[in-house]
């Protein structure tokens, strides 16, 4: 109880520090897309799992840049709780007529936050294997992922990908992936954040 | 608050419950206290509650985090509990394992203690697991090893000593006693005992006694360096009337001590990549240039629809574009690779480094999810990620001796030559707006022809630097003009006619510093 509600505060703190553009963000994680009062759905469902709005990244129709989509992600209670989910959406299929920037048969290990709001994602070695390469596809793959988590979690300012547990080089050859990246947003289409 | 109680999720079952095996002593300046270990699967652990106060540190669970926070004043290390991760100073390291409960209390592994948290303690540290020891501060604790050779005779006993020690023999009538210059031993196996020798043991904590056989004549002694960090003391023995050893330093003749002090450390090697006096001025130009045709050998890079792939076809421009550049500007020109092979991206930049280029260019065929993206994109580096390090260097009034790879891997040097290209941003801004002009006069250009992007590669080039994206292999149109001549050529066109802009442009600056 006391370490949620000093997240959730962490949350409103750095909000403010960094300016309106958040204050989007920190409604998502206040305010459940449903809540238990909505939670009754239809007979024979399971019940309804709690939900939050995330801004999640895919490729734009240029083929050049990221394009934001709001999604419902599943509600975790933490940081990293909450960045696993929303790494786990964003690994699910594209919404219709977009494109995820992850190529297909990723799978996700772990996230890590550490103690400077750099987060630490840990995926299966295919995200490596089954990249096609060339920077462009392999930009839009690191900041589809950077970009979710350091927009959507005001607790995480950088973010860095690691293969099977290790640091690497890079994913594909170009982009140097042996520090924590903060966001770019110059890789998301203009007026898309 | 409804949605904070609505949040439960269960803690995970320890898979393994951990079962308690015989302490890890740390010695320190203080003394020598214990710390209870046990083993988790088959990954011995220690007791976090009682290395903590050692360390002056504090331990806190943050259970929303699923990590454990450790903090000595406002130095922190954050231990992930799902995977053998920590995060220090926005730096990851991996440790063999996670931490481990056992009932209300933390278990780590050894590595935490000297990859995590002695580091956060400001403490020098040396995890000794074959001897389940940890040494504090700057004691001289070495590790003593006494293997006998099973031949003989001579009877040649050798003791190994990690770090290096100095000692003193004494010859006693019945023993030989070996005395450490330390404070404290480590003491190893001891495999000892037959021919002169009945047996060894510590006479005292610093001291090791050989106990003779009552044929002992004499003995010589000799050390031999195994590594920078451990040395061999040799004693060979023979029975009195034997004909002397040979090889060996011959010991004294009175029973005294014999002082023997092999050097406290190596002697610090020459440093090749110390910054050197400024080579004698030479008037700024473009005399070598580096082209790097990216990726080669299994790193293939990407590959088009029809099967073309980038690292044979900037292969092909970029020996293109040596024998134009050979040919028109008369300027030395190295490939980081003229052949099919892999090359480190640390490797390509030594290659241009090393060579002191003027200018780096990396070549590469581009790949989007999307068919329909085209044309041709300039890059030179951007600095995120890098930290303030990288900008101060860019900002700072004088530009910092940035060393040649030698061979050497102090962190320092690392350090530096990470951002070596920091300071040449500007210039190479200025070169990738002449390479876009130049390509747009000839092919395609993307709706972004120059961008900044945190580029392997370039990151450690000492020169201005830029990577250039000829066209989307992903387009199948593209990828067609990606092998014709004629695309090929007009982009090695337009990188010669913009170095040669390049070049006037710095000669025209060196004329305008003149008096
Ligand atoms: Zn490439």
């Amino acid at each position: 109880m006391a370490v949620s509600t000093r997240i959730l505060a962490l949350t409103l703190i750095t909000a403010a520090a960094v300016g309106a553009g958040s204050w989007a963000t920190v409604r998502y994680l206040n305010r459940p897309a449903r809540g238990p009062a909505a939670a009754p759905s239809g007979a024979g469902q399971p019940e309804a799992v709690r939900r939050i709005k995330a801004n999640l990244y895919y490729v734009a129709a240029d083929g050049l840049r990221l394009t934001v989509s709001e999604r419902d992600v599943i509600y975790a209670e933490g940081t990293s709780e909450q960045a696993r989910r929303i790494v786990e959406a964003l690994l699910e299929p594209a919404p219709e007529g977009l494109v995820s920037a992850l190529p297909p048969g990723t799978a996700l290990r772990g996230v890590f936050v550490g103690g400077r709001g750099d987060a630490y994602v840990d995926f299966s070695g295919s995200l490596r294997t089954n990249h096609p390469g060339g920077s462009s596809s392999e930009i839009l793959t690191v900041y589809a992922i950077v970009s979710a988590l350091t927009v959507n979690l005001p607790a995480i300012t950088s973010v860095q990908i690691l293969i099977e547990g290790h640091e690497v080089d890079t994913l594909a050859g170009h982009v140097d992936l042996r520090r924590p990246l903060p966001n770019a947003p110059q890789w998301a289409e203009k007026g898309s954040t | 608050m409804s949605i904070i109680a609505a949040a439960l999720c269960a803690a995970p079952l320890d898979a393994q419950s951990p079962r308690a095996i015989a302490p890890y002593s740390v010695v320190s300046a203080e003394g020598r206290r214990t710390v209870a270990a046990a083993m988790v699967g088959d990954q011995e652990m220690l007791r976090l509650d009682e290395l903590a106060p050692l360390l002056q540190l504090t331990v806190r669970e943050d259970r929303a985090a699923k990590a454990l926070t450790v903090s000595r004043g406002t130095t922190v290390v954050v231990l992930s509990l799902d995977q053998g991760l920590a995060s220090m100073g926005g730096k990851i390291l991996s440790l063999s394992a996670p931490p481990a409960r056992d009932g209300s209390r933390w278990l780590v592994p050894p590595d935490a203690v000297s990859r995590a948290l002695a580091p956060i303690a400001g403490v020098r540290t040396d995890v000794r697991k074959a001897s389940r020891l940890i040494v504090l501060g700057d004691l001289r604790l070495p590790r003593i090893t006494v293997q006998q050779d099973p031949g003989g005779p001579p009877t040649r006993i050798a003791i190994e000593m990690a770090p290096r020690t100095a000692y003193t023999i004494v010859q006693e009538p019945k023993r030989l006693l070996v005395r450490f210059d330390a404070d404290g031993l480590d003491l190893g196996p001891i495999t000892a005992g037959g021919g002169l020798v009945e047996s060894v043991s510590a006479a005292d904590p610093l001291t090791l006694a050989i106990a003779l056989d009552k044929d002992f004549g004499t003995f010589r002694a000799a050390t031999v360096p195994i590594d920078a960090a451990s040395s061999r003391l040799v004693i060979e023995l023979t029975a009195a009337g034997a004909p002397a050893p040979s090889g060996l330093a011959r010991a004294p003749a009175q029973p005294a001590a014999t002082p023997s002090a092999p050097p406290a450390a190596p002697a610090p090697a020459a440093m090749p990549d110390a910054p050197a006096a400024l080579p004698p001025a030479q008037p700024p130009g473009v005399r070598t240039i580096v082209i790097d045709p990216g990726h080669g050998g299994d790193e293939q890079g990407t590959r088009g629809a029809g099967g073309v792939l980038e690292k044979d076809v900037v292969l092909d421009v970029a020996r293109r574009l040596r024998s134009a550049l050979d040919t028109r500007l008369g300027v030395r020109v190295l490939l980081t690779r003229d052949d099919d092979r892999v090359v480190p991206h640390d490797e390509r930049a030594s290659i241009a480094n090393n060579n002191k280029a003027d200018l780096f260019i990396s070549l590469h065929a581009n790949s989007s999810p999307s068919k329909s993206a085209k044309g041709a994109e300039v890059f030179y580096l951007s600095l995120d990620g890098l930290g303030s390090e990288a900008r101060r260097m860019v900002e700072g009034p004088e530009a910092r001796p940035v060393p040649v790879l030698g061979g050497g891997t102090r962190d320092i040097d690392l350090i530096l030559w990470d951002m070596a290209q920091a300071r040449h941003l500007n210039e190479s801004a200025a070169f990738a707006v002449l390479v876009e002009e130049e390509l747009r006069r000839r092919v395609e250009m993307s709706p972004n022809p120059i961008q900044q992007a945190p580029f392997r590669v370039l990151v450690a080039a000492n020169m201005p630097a830029v990577l250039v994206e000829m066209g989307f292999l992903s387009n199948p149109e593209q990828e067609g003009q990606l092998t014709s001549d004629d695309f090929k050529n007009r982009v090695v066109q337009s990188l010669v006619d913009a170095i040669v802009r390049y070049r006037g442009r710095i000669e025209a600056q060196a004329a305008s510093r003149l008096p």
